[in-house]
């Protein structure tokens, strides 16, 4: 039962990476390389039409870790208690940016609705890939300190940053060099990700550009990758067994892998959608290989006197998790109606459509 | 611990506040949309229809507000009521989850088709969307009750010796006798939010004397779902709620109501009075003897508990508070019902539109509607105090083990900079809207 839940609330937050992903990477996309006034209003509207209904899986989720595994709900929201808190504000910012920009004529409020959308996107990957980051590689459970403990063993506290700004510390902060290189993984993937839905979605004169931009993050992204696989090892000694010992696994380090040798192919991809299905395949794989190298831990733990929290201790009664994956499979299939009702009513681009209620 | 405690429940309290400013309206107004469409289904006058779409830019500006101020509400939960949030999860968590799963998604997703749609699917296929958005937004006020209707009577559970809440029985989180008075008062209240912003639309029109047809189709709407969900929300639904927390919360009735000595026989009703916490009574106190006795238990002379018959630790925390948020509610419920049903007199004599005094009234009325929805809320906030589950686990109990007070008194004052910013764009576009009017489009 913990396993499903896993795997189902897995599924939902890759969804929402999936969706809100493309919103967040026409974010960046918009704040880097949007020039004229018609690129400009296209991209946000390609954003903006879609991020609430997207943002409502982002809530699913919460929902579903909250009822599922509450112990762990409970440590990792008050643990990262200022970078979540700094994430809801990114994402009113965010919100106010792309809801306001039609509402306004004058150029100046449109350039700063269009920077906070921008920004507030572009730091939102940034730290949403951090958040991962910080997940594999373990947080001091208990706030171990000189061998005693602050509180109990599945409570802690994270500053934004430890003086050393190394995850090999004791007390490791959110954002250190290994977190970091991961946030700008998520970065450059999103942007991608944004590109490509930007170019499938909108007839902006910026769209042949864009692949050659593409093209580029993506052998980024194989540097990047690389240099986070050398330093895995040495920030969470543990993390390649799961695949040593369950093999079928490394069906998700191949998903991201064809993500990004397929992106490489980007100029000679006859269909749009193609691309978007390759950057797509980058987050699944992404999520997925760095859950599947955890599983069953999800929080490891850095300093030897806790131990990790994994599904098994923070999970819901088992009365409490099969009722509820009754109604989960009928809410399911729900989605799935209304996701083919809602695509093909929205299919096609969006240039003409209003915007801007 | 205290001080944290502190800015902890302030936090909640400021982010909920703010974030009940648009639900309120949202639920309503989704109702009245449909009663729009549906009617422009019917007879074929386009008014009808441009008021529906009309309503729908304000609800789509109210729900994104909705949905940004919500996000933070639901985090809150793990970030600063951890403790809380690990020994409930497994319970509350149900209901929470399943409120994303039926209705927020049901929401998004027909709200976006509702607005752009029309010309993709035709009338009917459009009510339909609209219906279903309706309920989506209704569902969620009932998942949200159902949450709270547990925190304030918990009911199908075991407490096994960590202290964790553990399920026993998933339909008795429906079936809890809190929940149904609740939720029908809470959305006929959210009814009578939306109805007076209709009113009031309308009242603004046919004040200025322009638009004043679409001005006079708002007003008659709104005076009449104004007048019904006015008395539906005194009587029976309030009446309801009042006994159940009566029943279910003694001490916290005796400190609404104001009674701070138990009466022999028959408790008198306080009409106007301010507590005095030193002397522990009413200072300038008007009652009326027995009523509240014949009201709770339809006994003239029945006992009713005073506050001296409590302990001090199971009292709430904040009585003064607790005690005039009570009082405004049902003050200005009265108030509503007495200006619906005049207006309402007006309109059936066919004057109404003529008579500037009460026009005027119904336009500056709107912000009483949303303080009486906001003090309810506070009555029954304060009222469950001092605890978070009644009678079962104390506020001090829940918060984050880890989280430092310096850190909440942070993020306190970034939400206040910032919900005032929103609160600022949200009234420029709001007004902008308004200002602009219905539209009528030519297909
Ligand atoms: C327009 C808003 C409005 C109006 C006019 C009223 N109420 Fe109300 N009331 C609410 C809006 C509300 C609410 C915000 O919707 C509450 C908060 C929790 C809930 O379920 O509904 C509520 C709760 C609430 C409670 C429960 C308090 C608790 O849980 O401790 C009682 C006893 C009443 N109401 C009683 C009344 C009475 C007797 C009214 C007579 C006029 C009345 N209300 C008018
Ligand atoms: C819109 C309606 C609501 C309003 C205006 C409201 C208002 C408040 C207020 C004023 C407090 C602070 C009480 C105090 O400090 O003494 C509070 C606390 C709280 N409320 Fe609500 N509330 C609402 C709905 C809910 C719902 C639906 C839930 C549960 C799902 C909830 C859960 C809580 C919790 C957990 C606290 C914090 C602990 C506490 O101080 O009691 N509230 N709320
Ligand atoms: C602790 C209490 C609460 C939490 C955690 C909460 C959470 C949320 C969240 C996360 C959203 C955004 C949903 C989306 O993405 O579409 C939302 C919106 C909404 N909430 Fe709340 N909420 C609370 C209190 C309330 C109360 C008391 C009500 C009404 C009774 C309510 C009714 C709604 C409605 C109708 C929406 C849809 C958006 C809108 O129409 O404005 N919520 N809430």
């Amino acid at each position: 039962m913990e396993t499903f839940w896993f795997i189902a609330i897995s599924i939902v937050l890759v969804i929402f990476f999936i969706l809100d992903g493309y919103d967040f990477g026409a974010g960046i996309i918009h704040l880097f390389f949007a020039k004229t006034e018609k690129d400009k209003e296209v991209i946000t509207k390609s954003a903006g039409l879609f991020w609430d209904s997207n943002e409502v899986w982002l809530v699913a989720a919460g929902g579903m870790l909250f009822m599922a595994f509450p112990t762990f709900y409970a440590s990792v929201f008050s643990g990262f208690y200022l970078p979540l808190i700094i994430v809801l504000w990114l994402i009113i910012f965010r919100a106010i940016g792309l809801e306001l920009r039609g509402q306004f004529k004058f150029q100046m409020w449109k350039d700063i609705w269009d920077k906070s959308f921008g920004l507030s996107s572009l730091l939102l990957a940034l730290f949403f890939g951090i958040a991962l980051g910080n997940i594999v590689r373990g947080v001091n459970l208990g706030g171990v300190e000189n061998g005693e403990s602050a509180y109990e063993g599945h409570y802690f506290f994270l500053p934004l940053w430890d003086s050393s700004f190394s995850p090999l510390s004791k007390t490791p902060g959110i954002i250190d060099w290994f977190t970091i290189i991961i946030g700008l993984i998520a970065v450059v993937t999103l942007a991608i990700h944004g590109a490509n839905w930007i170019i499938l979605k909108t007839n902006s004169s910026i769209n042949s550009y864009l692949k050659n931009i593409i093209f580029k993050l993506n052998i980024s992204l194989a540097v990047l990758t690389i240099i986070s696989l050398a330093v895995w090892n040495m920030v969470n000694p543990n993390s390649f067994n799961n695949f040593g010992h369950k093999p079928y696994l490394l069906i998700f380090p191949c998903i991201y892998l064809a993500g990004l040798i397929g992106l490489f192919f980007i100029k000679k991809l006859k269909k749009d959608i193609h691309a978007f299905t390759l950057s797509t395949l980058l987050i699944v794989g992404g999520i997925t290989s760095s859950l599947a190298s955890l599983f069953p831990v999800i929080l490891p733990s850095v300093n030897t006197i806790h131990e990790p929290l994994t599904i098994y201790n923070t999970s819901a009664s088992e009365y409490g998790l099969s009722v509820a994956m009754n109604w989960a499979l009928i809410g399911f299939i729900l989605l799935i109606i209304y996701a083919i009702v809602q695509k093909r009513l929205m299919a096609g681009k969006i240039d003409h459509m209003d915007y801007g209620h | 611990m205290e001080d944290m405690i502190f800015y902890d429940r302030l936090q909640f309290a400021f982010t909920i506040t703010f974030h009940y400013i648009f639900p309120q309206l949202t639920m309503g107004l989704s109702l009245m949309i449909v009663y729009f469409k549906y009617r422009y289904l019917r007879n074929k006058i386009e008014k009808y229809n441009d008021a529906a779409k009309f309503f729908m830019k304000i609800f789509a500006i109210n729900f994104t507000m909705g949905v940004v101020t919500g996000i933070p509400l639901e985090f809150q939960f793990g970030t600063n009521w951890a403790k809380f949030s690990e020994l409930t999860g497994g319970i509350i968590g149900q209901t929470l989850a399943m409120e994303g799963m039926f209705s927020f998604f049901l929401e998004s997703s027909f709200l976006a088709l509702f607005i752009f749609g029309e010309k993709l699917m035709g009338q009917k296929l459009h009510l339909l969307t609209g219906f279903l958005v309706f309920l989506g937004s209704w569902a969620s006020g009932w998942f949200i009750l159902a949450t709270n209707a547990w925190m304030q009577h918990p009911v199908g559970y075991e407490i096994l010796d960590n202290g964790k809440f553990v399920l026993q029985n998933f339909s008795a989180l429906f079936s809890n006798p809190w929940l149904l008075p609740a939720f029908l008062h809470n959305q006929l209240a959210s009814v009578v939010t939306s109805s007076f912003v209709v009113a009031s639309i309308g009242a603004f029109y046919v004040l200025r004397n322009k638009q004043t047809e679409y001005g006079q189709l708002f007003l008659k709407t709104g005076v009449i779902f104004g007048l019904v969900s006015s008395i539906l929300v005194a009587f029976p639904t309030g009446d309801w709620n009042a006994k159940n927390v009566a029943k279910y919360q003694p001490a916290a009735f005796a400190a609404m109501e104001g009674i701070f000595e138990t009466e022999e026989a028959g408790a008198e009703i306080v009409l106007v009075g301010q507590p005095n916490m030193v002397e522990k009574k009413l200072d300038n106190k008007i009652a009326v003897p027995n009523i509240l006795s014949f009201l709770t238990h339809q006994e003239w002379d029945r006992q009713i508990p005073g506050m001296d018959q409590f302990k001090q630790e199971e009292l709430p925390d904040n009585i003064p508070a607790l005690y005039y948020s009570y009082h405004i509610m049902v003050g200005l419920g009265t108030i509503f019902i007495c200006l619906m049903a005049l207006a309402a007199f007006l309109l059936w004599r066919k004057k109404l539109y003529v008579a500037k005094p009460l026009l005027w009234a119904i336009m500056f009325i709107v912000p009483f509607p949303y303080i009486a929805n906001l003090t309810g809320w506070y009555t029954a906030e304060l009222g469950r105090q001092p605890y978070l589950v009644y009678g079962l686990l104390r506020t001090t109990e829940g918060v984050s083990p880890s989280v430092s007070s310096g850190n909440t008194l942070f993020t306190l004052l970034g939400f206040v900079a910032l919900y005032m910013l929103l609160g600022l764009l949200f009234l420029v576009l709001v007004g902008k809207t308004i200002n602009e009017g219905p539209k009528h489009q030519t297909h």
